[in-house]
């Protein structure tokens, strides 16, 4: 890489910066974001090329429940939706946009690598899980629906995308 | 997302997160990452970029290629742009905005306040900035 623009490239802290921000927005304490120092990992008994493979996103339908309320969906992935909701999720709206679906969801990649036999199969359907204040909601209530909907679905392995 | 991938794990489902925030995820911890260095809101590549899109996907899909024993977070070669000002500006605070954000603050909280007493228990992980 050129050192023309080296020195602007840095990694951001957002857990530093969202800190600043709400303090400036008059919050007196600040959000505790998860911290581990280890992870559980799960073994991989398949091939990714005979694997299933589910998709998470943090996006919500862009329909009249999704708008207001966010929930676990569970979406078709075909036709692939035209837009989500993203509208209340923290991603940069003065960088970028949301218009095309496939910069956040990756429903059309996952397609291509199954016509090219890269993936068994992609799950027909997607499920979006929202960004929780509480961990423990997170935890407690969605994770084991994300879960139950995977193990319905026969999913081996996941794709989960945080916008 | 990453509470989501760490519960997957332990039930034996293993998981790549695709994202944007770094230090986050590295903070919570999980197995397998692909960091894309973007503007938070497309990690799976430029609008309208298909070719780029179907790269990341791949990219994302090779870190399921063998067993791992400590976690794996490797970066997307993508860059977003030569000019690298969108680091700088997202969240900035500083005298021009200071005393616009903290009357949003105000709003926010009293906005919260309704729609606590309105039933509604569930509040965003960060609010819209």
């Amino acid at each position: 890489m050129t050192a023309l623009f080296d020195e602007k490239i840095y990694d951001i802290s957002y857990i530093e910066r969202t800190k600043i921000f709400y303090r400036a927005q008059g919050y007196a304490s600040d959000y505790k974001w998860a911290k581990n120092s280890t992870t559980p990992i799960a073994k991989l008994v398949k091939n990714i090329a005979d694997c299933r493979i589910g998709l998470v996103t943090t996006a919500m339908p862009d329909t009249e429940a999704g708008r207001n309320s966010r929930e676990i969906y569970s979406v078709k992935c075909d036709p692939i939706p035209s837009s989500m909701y993203t509208n209340e999720l923290a991603w940069d709206k003065g960088a970028t946009h949301t218009e095309d679906v496939g910069s956040f969801l990756p429903i059309a990649a996952l397609k291509i690598a199954k016509k090219e036999g890269l993936i068994g199969a992609a799950a027909s359907s997607f499920y979006t899980v929202p960004t929780d204040y509480s961990q423990r909601n997170t935890t407690e209530l969605d994770s084991p629906r994300i879960y139950e909907h995977f193990i319905e679905n026969k999913i081996d392995v996941a794709i989960l995308v945080p916008l | 997302m990453s509470l989501v991938a760490r519960y997957l794990e332990e039930k034996n489902i293993p998981t790549v997160v695709i994202g944007s925030a770094l230090d986050i995820l590295q903070s919570c911890v999980i197995p397998r990452y692909l960091h894309v260095d973007f503007p938070l809101g497309n990690p799976c590549g430029k609008p309208n970029d298909t070719a780029m899109q179907n790269q990341i996907l791949k990219q994302a899909l090779s870190l399921f290629s063998e067993n791992i024993t400590s976690p794996l977070i490797e970066r997307s070669p993508f860059i977003w742009s030569s000019d690298q000002s969108w680091r700088d500006k997202y969240l900035k605070v500083d005298d021009s905005n200071r005393k616009q954000l903290a009357y949003q603050g105000h709003m926010r909280r009293k906005e919260q306040k309704l729609m606590k007493s309105a039933g509604v228990s569930r509040a965003a992980m960060i609010p819209m900035p």
